[in-house]
């Protein structure tokens, strides 16, 4: 029994970085009708962005967890400018095309200058160390974890569904030209979105850097769990998105205890289950 | 009557002289099947692909009149598409000799392709003993190491420093399967126990739940069975969980130089390992890391799978040689490389078994402190060699089919 709420616990932590990384990719969904599969590309940058500030400017974790976000989400903003925007009103297909494509070429660059196995990236000296909770040993920073995604999430959540700023936006998917009749600038709002959504994955980037080495593929290969998170909260709902991220970190950390062999397949299963019985995912509406 | 001799001299004469034009052929086409882009690139990877490039350079072959072709191929871990394109490469592109072939699940499968057309397959980078054992066929040469000689090696020295109770964490593949299995004999053997095994999908990025279990099992040592990135964030999140604090010990089954340079000294240090080569053992293995490394993109000194296939090829280069000419015949290549005793300036002197061990001496090393260690990649410090005939599997207890004869 011990052993079950200790697996629920780490659960909670892969759920984290499962929400936090689905956040982000349906804030952009939602708002620029874009499938962003560059998702996983910028939350690797994210965590080497917190490498490089460490090992070349001696800025630690701190600072990186608030400048990763940015460097990386004006890298976003650039992307948007200049290739993402032109495919407005096209089908999603060109959007998930181009985005895969700039995927795989950031990874070919990353991983050509730094290899595959990835480089070190020590836990801060502040968040170092354990409680043991009995059932538990619970390192300190798998602790952090949990409660700073819990907060973003949160806030990111509040501002685009409770503040004057996140109805501009929700507006200016449904109607942008009524919108821009109203004085706001769509196209740069739209800019600012995918922006925070890259962010958002950055962010996510730098909290995993402790844990997981820095690597090239880290991202590529929780991309595709984040996308069936994504399916099955529904496509564009924030509350959703965040739901489903804690929930299948759990349910996946339950199948590691019970069934080790089948917890990268549980997820996909599910994701068939509820597309089966709710299409639109469990918290999306129909369009 | 007369027509029937005349017949038979010409046939006779036909096939001396094509008998003789075989024998003079001087190319070889030379195929590096790896994983290029996958959690093993570092280990083999382009790195294997230069390895080969600079064998086929310092052979002298093409001063002598031969010409040697080099390609590559990416291989993505998929025993599928490694065998599409084996069969591509012996089939159309007349590839003589595929090399590393990391990935013991590739390497079985592959090993079936280069069997049925008979071509050669030098196999520096996959782990499974089996590919020697009851997989064995007359045109595979495994190269580097097994999971034989490393659970001899490094479970042997475990058991005997006390650690005999053990709990693994596996890679779910033919590779994590046959360490486990090998190591688990070799600790029972030593009067050892195993306490239970969890295992995980290859890739996995998460081991926190795995090392919960490890942790709540209480086994004295924790068995990595598997390799690559999986490896190194085991090794880096058992630190988080307080693991080695708690009086556990993890045991690197099979840990390469690109991996503890990937984890950095504080977190590697004091791991046990075993390989047959690291590029600071003599004057010999540091010149030719020396000209790896500056030609390597990532300035990667070269890891054990690198330079088996480095001193594999040589090897088959010197039964080419001894043949004459190529005879495109995988089966009569491989049996020439037998009869060859190996020496070369990485692995030095060693026979080829008849099942197509490679034999040579291994190392079992210990990661220095990063106070003992002079510079990026001085890692390990050596403290014990087996000698080749006892570090591998002896020929009596082989399931080799072709012993069998």
């Amino acid at each position: 029994m011990q052993a079950l709420y200790a697996q629920l616990l780490v659960g909670l932590i892969n759920g984290s970085f499962y929400a936090l990384l689905s956040l982000g990719l349906a804030v952009i969904f939602g708002m620029l009708n874009i499938i962003n599969f560059a998702h996983g590309a910028v939350y690797m940058m994210g965590a080497f962005v917190a490498y490089f500030l460490l090992n070349l400017t001696g800025l630690g974790y701190w600072w990186a967890l608030l400048i990763a976000p940015i460097v990386v989400g004006i890298f976003g903003m650039i992307l948007e400018r200049t290739m993402l925007q032109w495919l407005t009103g096209l089908d999603h297909l060109y959007g998930l095309l181009l985005t895969f494509g700039m995927a795989l070429i950031i990874q070919g660059v990353f991983q050509n200058y730094f290899g595959s196995s990835g480089l070190p990236y020590a836990i801060p000296d502040e968040l170092k160390g354990g409680m043991n909770l009995g059932f538990m040993f619970l390192p300190i920073y798998r602790g952090w974890v949990v409660i700073f995604s819990l907060i973003v999430c949160i806030a990111t959540w509040y501002l685009i569904e409770r503040t004057r700023l996140g109805a501009y936006l929700r507006a200016a998917t449904e109607n942008p030209t009524l919108v821009r009749a109203f004085g706001v600038n769509v196209p740069r709002m739209i800019t600012l979105t995918y922006g925070l959504g890259v962010g958002l994955a950055a962010l996510a980037g730098v909290l995993s850097a402790p844990i997981n080495q820095v690597r090239p593929l880290m991202g590529a290969d929780l991309i595709i769990v984040v996308f069936a998170v994504v399916v099955i909260g529904g496509m564009g709902s924030i509350m959703g998105s965040i739901i489903t991220g804690f929930a299948l970190g759990v349910i996946e950390g339950l199948t590691k205890y019970f069934y080790p062999e089948a917890s990268n397949t549980v997820v996909f299963v599910l994701m068939v289950l509820v597309l089966l019985v709710k299409p639109t995912g469990l918290t999306g509406r129909a369009a | 009557m007369k027509h029937c001799i005349s017949a038979l001299f010409l046939g006779t004469a036909m096939a001396f002289a094509a008998g003789s034009a075989l024998a003079q052929d001087k190319t070889v086409k030379v195929g590096v099947l790896t994983d290029n882009s996958g959690l093993y690139s570092d280990l083999g990877g382009a790195g294997s692909t230069l390895a080969a490039q600079m064998a086929i350079e310092d052979s002298g072959m093409a001063a002598k009149g031969w010409k040697i072709d080099l390609i590559s191929a990416d291989h993505q871990n998929k025993p599928d598409i490694a065998t599409t394109i084996a069969r591509q490469w012996i089939d159309v592109e007349k590839v003589d000799v595929l090399m590393d072939v990391l990935n013991s699940g590739v390497a079985l499968a592959v090993n079936n392709v280069v069997k049925e057309k008979n071509s050669v397959m030098i196999n520096s980078g996959a782990a499974s003993s089996d590919l020697t054992n009851a997989q064995c066929t007359p045109n595979t040469v495994h190269w580097t190491y097994d999971t034989y000689m490393l659970a001899h090696s490094t479970g042997a020295a475990l058991v005997k420093a006390g650690g005999d109770t053990w709990y693994f964490i596996t890679a779910d593949y033919a590779f994590g399967a046959a360490l486990e299995r090998d190591t688990t004999a070799v600790v029972l053997a030593s009067g050892g126990k195993v306490i239970g095994s969890v295992k995980h999908p290859l890739n996995s990025s998460d081991f926190s739940s795995f090392l919960l279990q490890a942790q709540a099992s209480k086994a004295k040592i924790i068995g990595m069975a598997n390799a690559g990135g999986d490896t190194t964030n085991t090794i880096k999140q058992a630190a988080e969980f307080g693991i080695v604090a708690g009086g556990q010990k993890l045991a690197g089954l099979l840990l390469f130089i690109s991996d503890v340079h990937s984890l950095g000294l504080n977190v590697a240090q004091g791991l046990n390992l075993s390989a047959t080569f690291y590029w600071d053992m003599n004057d010999q293995t540091r010149a030719f890391s020396k000209r790896f490394s500056d030609r390597m993109k990532t300035k990667a000194m070269p890891t054990m799978v690198q330079a088996g296939v480095y001193s594999g090829l040589l090897h088959y280069f010197k039964a080419l040689e001894a043949l004459g000419g190529n005879p495109h015949d995988g089966a009569k290549e491989v049996a020439k490389m037998k009869e060859i005793p190996t020496d070369d300036t990485l692995f030095g002197k060693g026979i080829i078994q008849p099942n197509g061990r490679a034999l040579h001496p291994a190392y079992l090393f210990e990661v220095k402190k990063p106070a003992e260690s002079k510079g990026p990649w001085d890692y390990y410090k050596l403290i014990g060699t087996t000698p080749g005939d006892q570090a591998f599997r002896p020929l009596s207890e082989s399931a080799c089919p072709l012993l069998k004869k």
